[in-house]
């Protein structure tokens, strides 16, 4: 993958983009799944894949490894598109769908069969069955395992060349909360090691603690491309939550400086002005407060917004 | 040499983690090979790995047996096929005192082999092992397990090389023990009457080679089949198709195409290449278009060709 020697200790070229998507494009008939995706997806971090389902994600993600062609444009990881590679598993870890195995299989012989094709030696089967938690089920049958075992498996396989770029489609599926918790450890990890880590996801909760970095994508097109801090900066506004039994005159006190107020069940919703500044007023108003707090909206109902005109199937109906 | 980062060695990169690149290029690093983590893979250790092709054959090796089908399959297949020639021989044997002097001499001619591969006995053989070929392509693309397989050795063609290699492989093993046992143990119960054949008699080991490598033709067929259609049932149906249902239905002594077709089967080239007797002598009409017994070597080595060949032209081009 490396042109020339590696001089020593120079890393920059390492630092470089290492997934390059660019004008990635896949059509199914008359539908179209990826619309000229372009984006980069840089080392050292964790970079979020959002999208509502049926965005795009594991069609874009399955192009990268090669499984789907694309219909124009390219993937390519550190400038090679996957395909050409004759062995993966030490270039790229993926973890696609856990219901990618064969029941029929232990999980050590599935890794172990793995292992075995890209020349990792057996022993780092059971490293990584370690690493997962899955040491205890080596010897039982996949067929017999819960989803949330199998995204264990899967996350054991795309672990086990020890690769600098990996890739997980909605890792967090069937997981408990204390499996939540260990992968977003484990991903933040990898990311601190130096390594690519994408990670797909439908629900901006599973990702806003972990990742660093987001791409937002909605019917197969790019909606934000940009770090957590920016994208929180853009949409997760701070708004002060204000109870009071005078209702209708503090919302025209507030309207009055600018602020924008929404009136649900009694209660304001207030952006644009500090708490502070809102007692100030209530004050100088003679108006009595029940409750005053802050709080950021969150950027689960950014993403919404964001994506709304965006969702392939709504409830009830399918729009557009 | 260990590519683990030197304590004390300055580092060009403050990220902390961050994987060291003293690798030499073209060397394999000791990392690579014992596959010790902690401190990521460089592009150069997998650089540094060149794909082997018997890596390959070893796990597709690994998924054959790690089966459980597999390891009761084959025992019970042998045992079966086996038993259905003893059978026969038991039978003969049973009834050569009522045998008058002219069907003794008759059975001199070819009651030894017949009994040795009984029709019964080898079409129940065509089914299993053409199924088992179809089962190791269809059962890795119904489980969604092929996607995993490629996405760790994304040289597809290389994977339906190995998946043949070894199927006929494991195929010829069991062939070879099912006609060898079969012989064996038909010629043993036959020896009673002293109406044996051994291994020196004519014809003896031309049908022998042909039984064993019945097996493997038959599965390859089955695979190149299961890579064509991508479903077990049909698959097997359609080679029951070729294998069993078309030499009985595409037969003539008149038409030279029709009997080409007959001739060019799979099915009647084991036939023609376990005869030792054609009725001539006893004033049957010689067949007007006779299958040789290289013509029959000949048919075997193309089928098996030819569906290997399907199976790596189909699963290269075809969305898995």
């Amino acid at each position: 993958m490396v042109a020339g020697p590696t001089p020593r200790g120079k890393l920059t070229g390492r630092l470089g983009p290492v997934i390059v998507i660019d004008n990635l494009t896949k059509r199914y008939g008359k539908r179209t799944a990826v619309r000229g995706l372009t984006c980069t997806v840089r080392s050292g971090r964790v970079t979020g894949f959002l999208g509502p389902n049926g965005a795009g994600k594991s069609t874009t993600l399955r192009m990268i490894l090669g499984l789907t062609t694309p219909t124009a444009g390219s993937a390519t990881i550190d400038g090679i598109e996957f395909r050409r590679l004759s062995r993966g598993l030490r270039h790229v870890g993926a973890l696609l769908d856990a219901g990618d195995v064969h029941g029929g299989y232990t999980a050590a012989a599935h890794l172990g069969a793995l292992a075995r094709s890209n020349r990792i030696p057996r022993t780092r089967v059971a490293q990584v069955l370690r690493e997962v938690g899955l040491a205890d089920a080596a010897r039982r049958r996949v067929g017999a395992f819960s989803l949330g075992m199998r995204q264990r498996l899967g996350i054991a396989a795309a672990l086990l060349g020890d690769p600098p770029v990996l890739l997980f489609d909605e890792p967090f599926n069937g997981l408990d909360p204390a499996g939540v918790r260990w992968v977003r450890e484990l991903f933040r990890r990898l990311a601190g090691q130096g390594r690519t880590v994408f990670v797909s996801s439908h629900l901006m909760s599973e990702l806003e603690h972990t990742v660093d970095h987001l791409v937002v994508i909605g019917r197969g097109e790019l909606v934000a491309d940009e770090s957590l801090a920016a994208f929180s900066a853009r949409f997760g506004e701070e708004a002060v939550t204000v109870r009071t039994p005078d209702v209708a005159a503090l919302a025209r006190v507030l309207a009055a400086e600018d602020a924008t107020v929404t009136v649900r069940e009694q209660v304001l919703t207030v952006t644009g002005l500090a708490a502070e500044r809102i007692g100030e007023l209530a004050l100088g108003h003679g108006i009595l407060l029940h409750e005053v707090t802050t709080r950021t909206a969150s950027l689960e109902e950014a993403f919404m917004r964001l994506t709304a005109d965006r969702v392939e199937y709504a409830a009830g109906e399918v729009l557009r | 040499m260990t590519a683990a980062a030197r304590p004390g060695r300055p580092s060009t990169d403050a990220r902390p983690g961050r994987p060291s690149t003293d690798a030499r290029p073209g060397r394999r690093s000791t990392d690579a090979r014992l596959g010790r983590r902690g401190t990521g893979t460089r592009p150069d250790d997998a650089a540094a790995v060149p794909a082997r092709f018997r890596d390959l054959l070893a796990a597709e090796w690994l998924k054959l047996v790690s089966l459980r089908s597999t390891r009761w399959s084959f025992p019970l297949i042998l045992l079966l096929v086996v038993g259905i020639s003893a059978n026969a021989a038991l039978a003969d044997h049973r009834n050569w005192p009522t045998y008058s002097a002219d069907r003794r001499e008759m059975f001199a001619l070819y009651g030894p082999l017949r009994d040795a591969f009984p029709e019964a006995g080898y079409l129940f053989l065509i089914l299993v092992t053409t199924t088992i070929g179809a089962m190791t392509i269809v059962g890795e693309y119904g489980s969604g397990l092929i996607r995993a397989t490629f996405a760790a050795v994304p040289a597809r063609r290389s994977v339906v090389a190995a998946k043949a290699a070894v199927l006929a492989g494991v195929m010829l093993a069991l062939g070879t023990l099912t006609a060898a046992s079969s012989f064996g143990v038909s010629q043993a119960i036959l020896a009673d009457r002293d109406a044996h054949w051994t291994l020196g008699d004519p014809g003896v080991p031309r049908a022998l080679a042909a039984t064993a490598l019945l097996a493997p033709v038959c599965a390859l067929i089955g695979m190149g089949l299961g890579a064509l259609l991508r479903h077990t049932p049909a698959s097997v149906g359609a080679a029951l198709a070729v294998l069993v249902l078309l030499p009985l239905v595409v037969d003539s002594d008149r038409i030279r195409w029709v009997a080409q077709v007959h001739n060019a089967l799979p099915t009647t080239a084991w036939l023609r290449l376990i005869e030792v007797y054609d009725g001539t002598a006893a004033g049957v009409p010689p067949d007007p278009f006779p299958l040789t017994i290289a013509g029959s070597w000949l048919v075997y080595a193309a089928w098996s060709l030819g569906a290997v060949l399907i199976a790596v032209i189909v699963v290269h081009r075809r969305e898995p």
